[in-house]
């Protein structure tokens, strides 16, 4: 599909992702799920303290997929760990689904894809992906359903019966896909899944995420390093910037690039217009080193 | 298979064997005081030369493998016929040795091309190596007439072995099946228990961990007079001198195992909720499990020994250490070393077996897995 801008599209409707016509019963869109309200993090360091978040404040709707970008030492992904309440802030709100982390997580309100696979090498690639369903009590049966409808989607239809050291790095990184998928979560975060790929596999993956997103309206929270990463995939853009980690720039994607994405529109002047955006914002963050 | 092998160079292979071609030129030993000269005997001639017929033959071999096989119909030629003349009564003089020289080195070519050989046939080596110094203990006990009180010759070891066979399957079953196993699953139970425990309760942790340098610091003699003196003579203080070994490498084990799962792997099991149990039995466990099965390797060895040591001072007058101690009383090194053979036997039984079922339930594991 060509890449152009979607004109037809309201103003008012910008700001949050466009209608979703393939969602969920009961997802309205623009309902907010993750509210993030004047969040700080402190901890000490050996001899001094260190200002991993300072005033962050950040609201994510229904549907967006909003990436965090930033150099290392910004927060992004201690921003997001303290949304999975895999982190305790020191100040400031954080409601998930309008409630705290820790109920939020309790509630398996969110599938968590980290930098690294995890997967259990004593697992197949199947029961990697069943784990969390086998933790919520679900029976059997569906449970060997739903993984491998789940790893079909994600493209490793008969790899079921291998063991994940068996597999490539990207796949691996995909069956952790696959398994934060399989408990059906509004709201997935993934902490630069994608970081220790190759390009070409990125590229891959990349595309299959998005039409992921696209089919589902899941709401994304996606924490990278690579500007063009972020641009292709987000409804919005977080820039954030270190010592203290704070947002530093908000930019929006849904308005000028279409919900439907193609690698190719990575050539095209809307793209490239806001990834210089982007660059200017790490820059300006940059500067407030050394 | 042979077309391969055949194009596989083999080692160029040393002259040593040869030096039994002197043999003949020296006399061979001495039968009731009369000296027997080498060619004066059948049986040192022909096994000379068979030895030299498998030099020549060995050009026909494809590969290593029959290489091997050819000459160790040499190599069996030349002990057979030392182990027949020292049967036969003969003291044997520098005509022998050299012979038996020869075929050590022949041997030693032998397992040189078994070493490289694949396949079914690499067990060859070992096994082949482990019957050389059984042969070469035999011949040289013999041969050099050393006091059986010293060092008997396997033969008679094996004698011994036959005739007291009733008394050490008794030994055994006090011992291995009774003391040793009871002690073993005691000691091991409670410090895999009191992991799982500590590993709770931080204090424990703390508090115990230096008394376990204490405890593997504690000589198992000094332990075992006291555990009979409060157990009594039978199973019940071999078993607890085995707990006081193996509890605490068991203890150390499981808690660096269960320390072992990685951050990453924990975060995922508090993002779905998983409670204490739940991370223990599908995460945590299963990373412990190669250390799990270090300690129960470890304290296999451990428990046999604490359990032989204890039988000195004292037992119901059956045992593995009860046999030893007694019977070197008696002089009856035999015995001595038959029971030595059957507690190195049980030791590396049970150790294989633990290593082969480490292997089958941690097949995952970075050191066995296979692509």
């Amino acid at each position: 599909m060509p890449a152009a801008p979607s004109p037809s599209l309201p103003p008012a409707l910008t700001a949050v992702p466009p209608p979703a016509p393939f969602a969920e019963p009961g997802a309205e869109p623009g309902r907010t799920i993750v509210d993030v309200r004047n969040l700080t993090l402190t901890y000490q360091a050996a001899d001094h303290p260190v200002y991993a978040l300072s005033d962050v404040s950040l609201s994510i709707a229904q549907g967006d997929f909003i990436s965090l970008i930033g150099p290392s030492g910004c927060g992004k992904t201690t921003l997001m760990r303290v949304i999975a309440d895999l982190e305790q802030p020191t100040g400031g709100t954080v409601l998930v689904n309008g409630m705290t982390p820790e109920q939020a997580r309790l509630k398996r309100a969110y599938g968590y894809v980290f930098q690294a696979p995890a997967l259990y090498p004593w697992r197949t690639v199947e029961r990697n992906v069943t784990l969390p369903l086998e933790i919520m009590g679900i029976p059997r049966g569906e449970r060997q359903t739903r993984a491998r409808e789940q790893l079909e989607r994600v493209g490793l239809a008969g790899f079921e019966r291998k063991f994940p050291w068996q597999l490539s790095g990207g796949m691996q990184q995909r069956v952790s896909i696959a398994r934060a998928l399989a408990f059906n979560p509004d709201l997935l975060l993934m902490d630069e899944p994608f970081g220790a790929l190759d390009e070409i596999t990125r590229d891959h993956l990349n595309l299959q995420l998005t039409q992921l997103w696209r089919r589902t309206r899941k709401t994304c929270v996606f924490v990278t390093h690579s500007i063009a990463e972020a641009v292709f995939l987000s409804t919005r853009i977080v820039v954030m910037s270190p010592r203290p980690g704070r947002i530093l720039d908000v930019i929006d994607c849904a308005r000028d690039l279409p919900p439907e994405r193609t690698l190719d529109i990575r050539e095209s002047p809307e793209f490239q217009r806001i990834a210089h955006r982007v660059r200017e914002g790490l820059m300006e963050g940059h500067s407030y080193d050394d | 298979m042979i077309g391969v092998a055949s194009r596989q160079p083999r080692p160029a292979m040393a002259p040593g064997p040869l030096v039994a071609l002197l043999a003949p030129l020296l006399p061979l030993g001495g039968v009731a005081g009369h000296s027997v000269g080498f060619v004066d005997s059948p049986v040192a001639v022909a096994g000379l030369v068979l030895l030299v017929g498998t030099l020549l033959l060995r050009r026909l071999a494809v590969g290593a493998l029959s290489e091997a096989v050819i000459l160790s119909v040499g190599v069996a030629a030349g002990y057979g016929a030392t182990l027949r003349l020292l049967a036969d009564g003969l003291a044997p003089d520098a005509g022998l040795w050299l012979l038996l020289l020869g075929a050590t080195l022949l041997l030693g070519r032998v397992l040189r091309l078994l070493a490289e050989v694949s396949g079914p046939a690499r067990h060859a080596c070992p096994a082949l190596f482990g019957l050389a110094i059984l042969l070469l203990w035999e011949i040289l006990t013999r041969g050099l007439q050393v006091p059986a009180i010293l060092l008997p010759p396997p033969s008679a070891i094996a004698a011994a072995f036959a005739t007291n066979a009733a008394d050490l399957w008794d030994d055994f079953r006090q011992t291995v099946l009774i003391s040793v196993l009871r002690g073993y699953l005691l000691g091991c139970g409670a410090g895999f228990a009191v992991a799982i425990l500590a590993d709770r309760v931080p204090f424990l942790a703390r508090g115990l961990l230096p008394l376990g340098n204490l405890a593997s610091a504690i000589p198992v003699v000094g332990v075992a007079p006291i555990m009979v003196m409060w157990f009594g003579f039978d199973w019940q203080s071999k078993a607890a001198v085995i707990v006081v070994m193996t509890f605490f490498p068991m203890l150390i084990n499981t808690l660096a195992g269960l320390a072992s799962a990685e951050r990453i792997q924990l975060d995922l099991m508090r993002s779905y909720a998983a409670g204490y149990w739940r991370s223990l039995l599908l995460l945590r466990l299963p990373c412990a499990l190669p250390f799990l099965f270090n300690g129960l390797k470890i304290n296999s060895t451990l428990a046999l020994i604490g359990a032989i040591v204890a039988e000195f001072f004292g037992t119901p007058v059956v045992g593995m250490g009860f046999r030893i101690s007694t019977q070197v009383a008696r002089m009856n090194l035999d015995v001595v070393w038959a029971s030595i053979t059957v507690a190195a036997l049980t030791g590396s039984l049970l150790y294989g077996a633990l290593a082969l079922a480490e292997r089958r339930v941690t097949a995952w594991h970075p050191s066995f897995r296979k692509r």
